[in-house]
Order: C-alpha cells, then structure tokens, then sequence
C-alpha cells in the first residue's frame, strides 16, 4: 500500500470535531465501574502482606468471621483447588524464561508487599473492610531482594522453585563481529549509565471489579475496568476453568488506563471464582493506596548504552545492555517490555549495526508491566540522553548532533540495523520547526548571558528527537517475538434500514474518545453526519472479536479495519445502486452520499435508497445477500512509526535545586490526523506524564521493600500548577502501513518528554561538571549533585 | 443516624452510620455517583462537590458533618438549558478525556470562579492545584476555566 495523501475527501476527517462522548462525562451520567448498581451483590476485600517477603506461620479468620456483615473468610489454602491455571502471563519471550506460578491468594509465603493472604466477603464495602482488620496473619519475616543489583547476585533467591532471580535474558544483536569492530575502530567511545526509577501509572480511576453469576444456566459477566475485555475474557476462562463462551466481559466507562488496565489481575480471577461459589454477584473497588500494591508499576530498569562515532560525530553502531525488574511475578506482558523497545536503542538515527541485551530479574516488589510507551520511553531515554554526550565529546551543538545522524529521508522505507522496517520518516522539519517555537537561539543567548553574569538560576535547553513503533501489531512479529497472541483488530459496519450506522469495534477506548474518531472516518467515507453513526464496544457479547487497546494501535489497527469495513459496505452498496440505476457499477460515482452515473447527472440514488432497499431485499441482484454489513479484520503488515522533536527549557535554581519548566515545545507527525483535536489532547497528557516521571515521580522503596510513595500524597502526580501551556506543531508523512496513512500518537508524549526535560537539567548544569542527574530531578536530588560537584559533602 | 442535607435541590434524609462519609452517602446511598472517588487522602480532588456553595473534598468530610447543609453535586449543575457554562466550556476547550476526575475538576472550577471573578492562568493553575487530571496535561482545562470566566 502506498499512500502519498489523505483518502479522505469528505469534509470531516481531518478536521477539528467535539467530543461526543463529554456529555456524559461532564454530568455524572457515564457509569464507571464502581458507580453500578448490582443488587445483592457481596463485597470483596484483600488481606494483603505488609512484609516484602514473609513466610506466612499462621491465619486466623475467627475474628474476622465475628464481625457483623462479614460472610466469609478465605485464604490461599481454602482456595487452592479453585484455580485451573495460574494467573497468566502471556509473553515467554524465551524458551527457558523462568516463570513462577502466581496464584491469586498467595501460600506459605508473601512476596511483595500487596501480595494477597486472605480474602474477605461482606455484605457491604464497609463490613469487607472491617474484616480485614479481623484477620489475623502471622508472618516470619524474610530478608526482602529490594534492588535488581541485589537481585542479580542471586544472594537470595526468592523463587525456590525457579533456582535463580534471573527470569530471562532476551539478545539481538544481528552482527555480532560488527559490532565489535565499529567499537574497536570509534573515534569516539560514549558510555552511559541512566536508571529509570519505578512508576505507579496512576490512572484517576482505580481498578474495581464485579462478577455476576446467572447460577443456573452457568453464565457469569464479569464487569472490569479494563483496557482488554476481549483478551481477559480468554485468559479468566483459563485460569478459572469455565467456557469461555460461557463468559461476557464489559468494561464500562473505565477511568483512564495507561497500561494498568492491560492485564489480568487477581481480583478479576477472585470475583468470579467468590461469585460461583456463593451464586451471587461479588465485587471490588481499588483503594489508592492498596493500588501501589495491587496494580502493576511501570520503568524499572538500568540501561547502559554506548555509542560508536567517528571523529564527525556519526554514528557507527549503538549498543545497549538493560537490567530490567520485574517485580515478585510475571504479569500479563511484563516480559516482553523492554522488547517492545529493544528494537529502537539506536532511535532515529542511520546506525549501520546494533547490539541489544536484556537480563530480567524477580524482586520482592510490586510486579511491573506496561506503562504508557512501554520499553520505548525506556530507549528513547537512552539513545537521547547519550547523543547529548556524543555532542559534548565531538564538540557540537545537540542540535547539530542529531541532524548529522538522523536517518536520511530518501532512505525510507529504511532497513533498521535491529531489523525493523521504518515506514516513513522526515525528520529534521521536526528539529527546524521545534527550535522556532521555541526561539533555541534567542534562549541560548540568554544561557550565555546568565552564565557570563554568574547568575544561580541556571537556563538550561533539551532537545529529544524520537522515533517509536507503535500500531501493535503484525501478528508474525508477535510470533517471532514468542507473543502469545495476534495484533489484529476486528471491526463491523453496518447500515441500518434508515440509513443510521452502527460500528462494532474490537478497540476499547478508556478517555481516547474513539467514539468521535470512528464516526468521523466512516461519515467521511460514506458522506452522512457522524452523529448518525453509532460506535459499539467493551462488551465481548456486542463485539466478540477484539484485541483491545493498547500500544497506540486503535487507529491504526483497529480504525483501519473499520475504514475497510466500510469500503467493503460501499462496494456492495455500488452493486445495489448500479441494479438500481439499470447502470454499470462502474460507471458509478459515491460522492456526498449519494450515487450517481457518470455523465448523467439526473440518474442518482442516495446511500440512504439502497440501505432501505438492501434492507428489504425485495429487488437486489441475483445472489445477492440483504443489508449492508461488512465485517473486517485486519492484520497490519508492519508497525508504524511516529516521530518528532520536543525541546524543553528549564531553569535551575543552583542554591535550591529546583528545576522550573519555563517552556516546552513538540513538533510530531503521526500521518494523517483524524482529528487534530484528539491528538493534541493526547500530546497534552502524554508530555506531561513524561515531564513527570523526569522531574517528580518516584515508588521508592526501602530497604525492607515497602513503598514510600504508596498513595497521592507522597507519590507526585502533578497539579496544574507545576505544569506549564506547551506550544504543538506537527508536519505530516502518511504511513504507508495502512490505507488511511495513519499512525499512533497516545504514548508519543511520555516517549519525548522525559528526555527533553532531563536533557535540559542537565544542560543547565553541564557548566558545573555534572553530566547525569538521576530522575526523578528533585530538589533534593539536583542539590545533592551540586555539592557533590563544588566537591562539598553530598 | 439521622442526616438530612439539601442535595441539588431537594432535601435527602437518610438513616447512616456515624462514620459514613458523604462521598459514600452521595453515592451508595442517595445514587449520585457523579462524584467520583480517586484516592484515600484528599489529594486527588475527584469526590468535589460544592457544600453551602464551597467546594469541598467529599471524602473528607461525613455525612453527619454536613446535617442540614446545602449541597450541589455534578448532577446539580446542569439545567433544564442544557450544561452550566463550565460544563460547556469543558466540552469547546476538550478539557476531559477519560472524564474520571471531571466532575469533581468541574465542581472546583466552579466554585473557584465564584470566589475569584477576575482570574489568570496562573491563578486558576494555582486554584485546582487540589484536583489532579491524568490525561490532559491540565492546558485544556485551564483554557476551559478562564473561557468559562469570560
């Protein structure tokens, strides 16, 4: 497929279009999970391990069972026979990963604090909770393997049954003897060192549960705020052992995911298992700080990166060496995180050969997962804070450093050393149009001024120019990468009798506001109002088909197949039309709606005609079937890959070690938009949760394994008021990957931010010596790095 | 106990235990479930609901604390016209995507308007410092506030 322009020509796409789905957000009609009224239904509460790691001694449930409106008590052992599977995790990414089973209530032992003991069932939320409180647990507390340092050393092995902490090592390094003899032959040597802290994704609404059984006939629903109803609905029939036809699976209005929704999580196994066993409804709503314990984390990982350059600065080959943690267990696809950026260490630069590694390892911490850009913020990071070394070791500017590197934009598609296929790519307009908006040498000038001044608040500029993959994804990719599932999206589109449409999506949006973007592309298509196009989704009865949402993949996987889904209903309809007409179908033109014969303009029939005529079906074409329907699913045949630059200023207050953000630009290019309403929002909250993760978040932990971040009191989610009005830009290379020229942009945001912010602390500061400051850039931190700079006691 | 408040209007008396708290009481007893519950430490700002024309943090306070008081949640806001101009200008200014922490965003815009009638960016930044929002990145939302001041 090649694509040079928009197929679009009706007049919608492309253009900005209000949310239809505000209404009932901004009025306490739409239903989160927590807001359903399920009559009778009994409330569940996890007793959870305050200890890191514990051997459990004893349980006591008679308390607890005293307690008024408490119904039962359970712990793993009671419910040891109720599972047909452990929970899953769906990414070996080696044939000999280590992958200890992980039960929904833990036995014998804790192995992160949050880990589940014991389960209370009440007759309201209130009595769970006080029945937790009568549990009592005896614990015989062990030495906890808090860092992946620790961890590595296999000194303390927390799996007995896995005989090491090291669950994989996953390498690509297509050229080895290459590698070797680009950095035997460098010019210039760049070694870095960068850790990225763990991160609690935080989405507003925390996870809740409810199962609710139909006894009798054996159906069970199970509501959840999930990102992934289709794949959760295959993955808890497993665990639990029921048919999976037998399963319906709806997320209702889901406050926001991140990638903490995209998993299949104990609570979810235990309600419908609670909701057999008692024949009634049971559920469970999150608490925030229970979700630093219960929900997955993001990052955690230590990267090393070296670059190979020659004496201009160009790069000739880029190796990469991670240590990534995850957690006490294997989650759903918490494996294969860093692959998803294992691919893209070299970033968007022309590197003949590439080296990557990954060992993996268990700790006695909260498991993680993905987390919005999932192991491609993790590369951006490095290979762009590692090319502001290489221009400080060449001695040019950042600016300069990239635009020798970047890849060549005759070149695409281009061939990357790693093995991918980059589909589309222009750079350097990024680079040039960023720095405008953000007058880079007008703040350079006021750099050099303070810094000839001696002034303490340090300006300091950081530039991240970024490639991502994204559009998950090829299914013969996921094969090759040991995925346990395809990346395809389903889609139905369908014409009703008086013309109104319905869509059926495999995609399951939680704040994307899909239902907006697929009416515009199918209205645009079919030339009616969108507003006459219904979008249907979340619930595996009313969309059986589906992969969900996640890896920026909706538009370009999923809106993809709807946009052929309604291709294919206009072809029938052309048929329909064309009988009608008594005319050639093609000789046939469809435009605003209606069809009409070439050259002759009074003979026409609109859309609206051959939908009611496709629905009585008293006069079609010999053979033919009623209605206007179409189904579609659609494999892509590559990723996408968005792009651009983001440059960020910052000020530094040296006596302080506060970092200001003074200014922010993002110039990206996703391809054609669809509506540049929804991608700017995304940029929005994307930047900012990157910028975060640079200057303010941290789930740090303590020696013992406890969480000293565990709630929104100590774990910075940002306000309005650090934050800062960023200045967008975009250019526009369709990808060839798919008919609409379409590509991702929900994590492009966290994917440039953090390198940009950090870059600029650490540009601030680059006068004084400093060349890292670990993230996240607190004030504390920042100062810490100064006097131990000024070779003061740190 | 007996707690009687004024709800959007109308007087709501209900039988509670002592230590319900009035998120819970709005919610799981009167079925207003607008007012959204985010974290366990009034941090978040998602459970805002105006209570004698202030805003206030629902789940901080028991429903017991708020006996014969006024109070206007999210599905007060709106008229028989159509959406409160905040409300309005929420949905111009696509100041909402996952819409969880809205209505309490809302709320607080409100009442924050009501106090400060001549307002800046900086001043509404500073004014929902109470209120977080994953998604948006909060430069919608402060347009949407200052367009709603207008």
């Amino acid at each position: 497929m090649t694509v040079t322009e928009t197929p679009f020509t009706g007049g919608i796409v492309g253009k900005p279009r209000l949310r239809r789905e505000d209404p009932a957000l901004l009025t306490g009609e739409a239903k989160f999970i927590d807001d359903l009224q399920i009559p009778g239904a009994l409330w569940l509460a996890c007793v959870r391990s305050p200890y890191a790691h514990a051997r459990i001694t004893g349980i006591d449930t008679s308390a607890a069972l005293a307690i008024a409106g408490v119904v039962a008590v359970y712990t793993g052992e009671d419910l040891a026979d109720a599972w047909a599977a452990p929970l899953p995790c769906a990414w070996p990414v080696t044939d000999d990963m280590k992958n200890p089973a992980h039960y929904p209530i833990a036995q014998g032992k804790a192995n992160y604090a949050g880990d589940i003991v014991a389960v209370v069932v009440a007759e309201s939320r209130y009595a769970a909770a006080d029945g937790i409180e009568g549990v009592v647990v005896d614990y015989e507390p062990l030495e906890a393997v808090v860092t992946i340092e620790d961890a590595e050393t296999d000194r303390l092995v927390i799996h007995d049954d896995c005989g090491t902490n090291v669950s994989y090592v996953w390498e690509l390094t297509p050229e080895p003897d290459a590698v070797t003899a680009a950095f035997a032959a460098a010019e210039h040597h760049i070694t870095e060192t960068f850790v990225h802290q763990r991160l609690i994704p935080t989405a507003m609404e925390p996870r809740g549960v409810a199962a609710v059984p139909a006894p009798h006939n054996g159906d069970m629903t199970l509501y959840s705020s999930t990102q992934i109803p289709h794949v959760l609905r295959v993955m808890a029939a497993l665990t639990v052992g029921i048919p999976e036809q037998k399963l319906r699976v709806i997320a209702p209005s889901v406050g926001g995911g991140f990638g903490c929704k995209l998993n299949v999580y104990a609570e979810e196994i235990l309600c419908i298992v609670l909701a057999q066993r008692h024949g009634v409804p049971v559920r469970w709503t999150e608490g925030r700080t229970e979700a630093a314990g219960s929900t997955v984390h993001g990052r955690a990982q230590r990267q090393t990166i070296e670059l190979a350059a020659d004496a201009d600065g160009k790069l000739t080959a880029v190796r990469a060496t991670l240590l990534a943690d995850m957690g006490a267990y294997l989650q759903l696809v918490a494996p294969g995180v860093p692959l998803l950026g294992a691919f893209l260490y070299h970033g968007l630069y022309d590197v003949p050969v590439y080296s990557f590694t990954c060992k993996s390892v268990f700790t006695n911490l909260t498991p993680t997962d993905a987390y919005r850009g999932a192991g491609r913020p993790e590369a951006t990071y490095a290979i762009e804070r590692a090319m502001d070394a290489l221009a400080v070791a060449v001695g040019v500017g950042q600016d300069e450093i990239r635009s020798r590197n970047f890849i060549p934009t005759e070149k695409f598609p281009y061939d990357s050393p790693a093995g991918l296929i980059f589909d589309s790519g222009n750079y350097q307009p990024t680079l040039d149009r960023a720095k405008e908006l953000i007058d880079w040498d007008g703040r350079r000038a006021e750099q050099a001024e303070r810094r000839a001044a001696g002034s303490t608040t340090h300006l300091g500029l950081g530039i991240s120019s970024y490639v991502e993959m994204c559009g998950l994804a090829p299914s013969r990719t996921l094969a090759a990468l040991n995925y346990g599932a395809g990346g395809w999206e389903s889609a139905t589109v369908r014409i009703l009798p008086t013309c109104k449409v319905q869509v059926v999506t495999g995609a399951t949006p939680h704040g994307q506001g899909h239902e907006t973007c697929w009416s515009m592309i199918v209205a645009d298509q079919l030339g009616i109002d969108p507003d006459d196009v219904e979008v249907l989704h979340s619930d595996t009865s009313i969309s059986p088909l589906g992969m969900d949402t996640y890896g920026s993949r909706s538009l370009a996987v999923g809106g993809t197949a709807i946009w052929m889904a309604t291709e294919q209903v206009i072809d029938k309809a052309r048929a329909i039309a064309a009988h009608m007409l008594e005319a050639n179908a093609d000789d046939l033109e469809f435009a605003g709606g209606t069809f009409s014969v070439r050259g002759s303009p009074d003979k026409e029939v609109p859309l609206a005609g051959v939908a009611f005529g496709a629905f009585t079906a008293h006069d079609l074409p010999d053979g033919m079937e009623p209605n206007l329907q179409a189904q579609v699913t659609f494999d892509p045949s590559n990723f996408v890959f968005p792009f651009g630059t983001h440059i960020a200023v910052v000020e530094v207050d040296e006596a302080t070690g506060a970092v200001e953000l003074l200014d922010y630009a993002a110039v990206d290019d996703c391809g054609n938009q669809i509506n540049p309403l929804i991608v700017e929002g995304q940029l929005h909250g994307g930047i900012v949760q990157g910028i975060a993760q640079a200057l303010w978040e941290d789930a740090a932990y303590d020696a013992d394994g406890q969480c000293r971040a565990a709630n929104l009191a100590d774990y910075l989610v940002p306000s309005a008021a650090e934050c800062i009005d960023m200045k967008l830009d975009h250019t526009v290379t369709p990808s060839p990957s798919n008919p609409m020229g379409v590509k991702g942009i929900g994590e492009a945001g966290t994917i440039a931010s953090t390198p940009a912010v950090m870059n600029a602390v650490v540009d601030a500061l680059r006068p004084m010596g400093i060349t890292d400051i670990t993230m996240p850039a607190s004030p504390m931190t920042v100062r810490r790095a100064i006097e131990a700079a000024q070779g003061g006691s740190a | 106990m007996e707690v009687s408040v004024t709800v959007n209007g109308t007087v709501r008396s209900a039988d509670v235990e002592p230590r319900t708290l009035l998120v819970h009481y709005l919610r799981d007893v009167l079925g207003l479930t607008g007012t959204n519950i985010g974290c366990d430490t009034s941090s978040c700002g998602a459970c805002t609901v105006l209570v004698d024309g202030r805003s206030a943090k629902s789940c901080t306070l028991l429903a017991a604390q708020v006996d014969g008081a006024d109070v206007t949640t999210i599905e007060g806001l709106a008229g028989p016209d159509g959406l409160h101009p905040m409300q309005q200008a929420f949905h111009e200014c696509h100041a909402l995507q996952c819409g969880y922490c809205t209505p309490g965003m809302v709320m607080a815009a409100v009442s924050l308007l009501d106090e400060y009638d001549d307002i800046d960016a900086d001043g509404v930044r500073v004014g929902l410092e109470g209120n977080l929002c994953r998604c948006t990145g909060y430069q919608n939302i402060v347009a949407a506030v200052l367009a709603a001041g207008e």
